[in-house]
């Protein structure tokens, strides 16, 4: 075999004598073939993320070798009908590809630079977006309230079982009180802690996902959300408890509520611009936008880390209505400043959505 | 060839695409077939299903002895921190997997590596990590939503559980209706799935000794086939089957109008190879190509 086995690396074989083979194409292979297996060789432990085995000089001469085999392939499409050559050649090339162009930040330098300032960009990017799925929240919510003022049978329409314990309409204030106090201890938080941002992340990337299909399905999610606060809001008021609900809510809603008007903003964004690709294609607007929401929801996901530790030890420690909503105000404080003010990295991707969607 | 070689070879050159890269070279790439991508991610469910039932029961295991000891008011922290990381494994499991492979330098997943298949930007340019975590938060919606609402019984929920059914097979479905097999998620984020063997480099085929003086063939003789027959007689030639070669010399003797000799097959095929082949080969220096037998010498 011309390939060399696994137990030398090293080592690639030479040629046989390139004056015995009798065709012209053949001789054109074994005269660059050593160069072949040595980009091979390179190619393969690129591909195992062991780019620490490759020596220096392989490594310089990469580019180089890359070249090489790729115009090999040009000029034996030409004139070599040795299929296997051929096929071994295109498959050569095109891993030398994946490794030349392959994604070249590693995970870390990516989070570092998405900390840094990508993510508050992308942020800023879809505001349009943000404010049709601010307004779509609100209007849930107003539209919640109403079709529990109207009808207090619609609460157990929007809310769901688990939900509705003591919390319902005709409850008395002791018992809606009771559900506000925070618990005497920490014990058994973390795990809700942990359980809550896995259920809110779920619905956050439903939320984003969804923006495929023009952005209504995450339209009606939104208001469906909501509603349920609406609902639950009206349940408190009737009581005179709106402050202390607001309160209790504030501490991780802040951070908990604005994660999900960003996902639902990106599901629109993508929505939006397939719907309204201006003049780019529906495929080249679709992966453009989709990029930039993808960059904002891997944000909604450490926001709902922040949520769930939040909901999970602050609100349930702290009890006076005061502190809980000092706590909202200032995480709602602190992400506006870094969305509004966080640099912008000098190589994103200028939005073409707000001029080219318009059009 | 057999019907259904012929249908697999459309299929190929169906799948058959051209990318050009930023320095202007054409690569070709193949799509990857949908029975393949069904394969990887049946694959891909199918460890992350098993991983996770080995954590699980592992940590059941764990958590059940100690449920026996506490009693169910007083949650023991050991317990607390099972459940913590047996919740926080199965969000980790379900995004987690397919994010970190293929965001790896082999951008697959297990289940795609498997099959030869990796993922890759449409435009040529570099895969990005934003499209990676695009076409896998999409993946929820496509994969895991469907599972889910099969495993809930979610289509005996009367009319809305058939709308609901009926909404997640667009999804689903989606690859079938578009000549990439782009799934929302490929869409989205810019991405297509392409075929990425590694093939080995064969043996030059020219290195026999050389026979043309023993077997002479004319011009007439080596225009009879074209570079399609060619390439089965390289693959005969490799494949080295005794019988397969004396039914192809044969064949190629009634069709030359040689007398089939015996003992000689693979001698008299390694001779009629590099004589086919340079007379090819020279024709396509010159521009004239002959794609199969049926095809008109003349260009």
């Amino acid at each position: 075999m011309a390939l060399p086995s696994i137990f030398r690396k090293t080592e690639i074989e030479s040629p046989a004598d390139i004056e015995a083979a009798s065709l012209r194409s053949d001789r054109f292979r074994l005269e660059r073939e050593v160069d072949w297996q040595r980009l091979e060789l390179i190619v393969l432990q690129l591909e195992k993320g062991r780019p620490r085995r490759i020596a220096d000089e392989d490594l310089l001469e990469l580019p180089v070798l890359y070249r090489k085999a790729a115009s090999s392939l040009a000029v034996a499409r030409e004139t070599s009908l040795d299929a296997a050559t051929l096929a071994y050649l295109e498959s050569l090339v095109r891993r030398a590809w994946f490794q030349v162009y392959g994604p070249r930040s590693s995970l870390f330098g990516w989070l570092r630079r998405f900390f840094a300032g990508g993510w508050s960009a992308s942020v800023r990017d879809i505001w349009l977006d943000i404010c049709i799925a601010l307004a779509v929240m609100v209007a849930g919510t107003v539209v919640g309230w109403l079709l529990v003022d109207r009808d207090s049978e619609w609460f157990y329409a929007l809310v769901p079982s688990n939900f509705a314990d003591a919390r319902r309409p005709g409850a008395s204030r002791e018992a809606l009180l009771e559900t506000l106090q925070p618990t005497e201890n920490a014990d058994g938080l973390s795990y809700f802690a942990a359980a809550l941002f896995s259920n809110n992340a779920g619905v956050c990337i439903m939320a984003f996902a969804l923006g495929f299909c023009f952005g209504i399905p995450t339209l009606l999610l939104l208001v469906h959300n909501l509603a349920l606060l609406g609902a639950m809001l009206w349940v408190f008021s009737g009581q005179d408890l709106t402050w202390e609900f607001a309160a209790w809510l504030s501490v991780h809603g802040t951070t908990e509520l604005f994660a999900i008007l960003l996902s639902g903003a990106a599901g629109l964004h993508i929505g939006r611009s397939m719907a309204f690709p201006g003049e780019r294609s529906i495929l080249s607007a679709a992966s453009a936008s989709g990029r930039r929401a993808a960059q904002v929801m891997a944000g909604c996901i450490f926001m709902l880390v922040i949520a769930g530790l939040l909901e999970g030890y602050a609100r349930q420690l702290v009890g006076t209505a005061s502190a809980r909503a000092t706590i909202g105000g200032v995480m709602l404080a602190f992400w506006l400043l870094y969305f509004i003010l966080a640099p912008r990295p000098r190589d994103h991707d200028e939005p073409a959505i707000g001029k080219g969607g318009k059009r | 060839m057999s019907a259904a070689t012929a249908r697999l070879e459309r299929g190929r050159l169906k799948r058959l695409r051209e990318l050009v890269t930023p320095e202007g070279l054409s690569l070709p790439l193949s799509v990857a077939s949908k029975s393949a991508r069904a394969g990887a991610i049946i694959l891909d469910l199918t460890i992350l299903f098993l991983g996770t039932l080995i954590f699980l029961f592992l940590f059941t295991a764990l958590g059940f002895s100690m449920f026996n000891v506490t009693n169910m008011e007083e949650v023991s922290p050991a317990l607390e921190l099972v459940a913590i990381i047996i919740t926080l494994l199965l969000f980790l499991a379900r995004h987690g997997y397919f994010l970190w492979f293929e965001l790896g330098p082999r951008g697959a997943t297990p289940g795609k590596r498997m099959l030869g298949l990796r993922v890759a930007a449409r435009d040529g340019k570099r895969l990005t990590t934003e499209a990676v975590i695009a076409r896998n938060l999409l993946r929820d919606v496509e994969v895991f939503l469907p599972t889910f609402f099969l495993l809930g019984g979610g289509q005996e929920a009367g009319v809305a559980g058939m709308a609901a059914f009926v909404w997640l097979m667009i999804f689903l479905l989606f690859p079938m209706f578009n000549k990439d097999g782009l799934r929302a998620g490929d869409l989205v984020a810019g991405t297509w799935v392409v075929e990425a063997q590694r093939v080995k480099l064969p043996e030059a085929m020219s290195l026999a000794p050389d026979r043309s003086r023993e077997y002479r063939f004319g011009d007439a003789e080596l225009a009879v086939y074209g570079e399609h027959e060619l390439q089965v007689l390289e693959r005969v030639l490799r494949q080295d089957n005794p019988e397969a070669m004396r039914e192809v010399m044969e064949t190629i003797c009634r069709k030359i109008g040689w007398e089939a000799g015996s003992g000689d097959e693979r001698e008299f095929l390694e001779a009629y190879y590099a004589a086919l082949r340079a007379h090819l080969e020279r024709g396509m220096r010159f521009g004239k190509r002959k794609a199969d037998k049926f095809s008109a010498d003349s260009p």
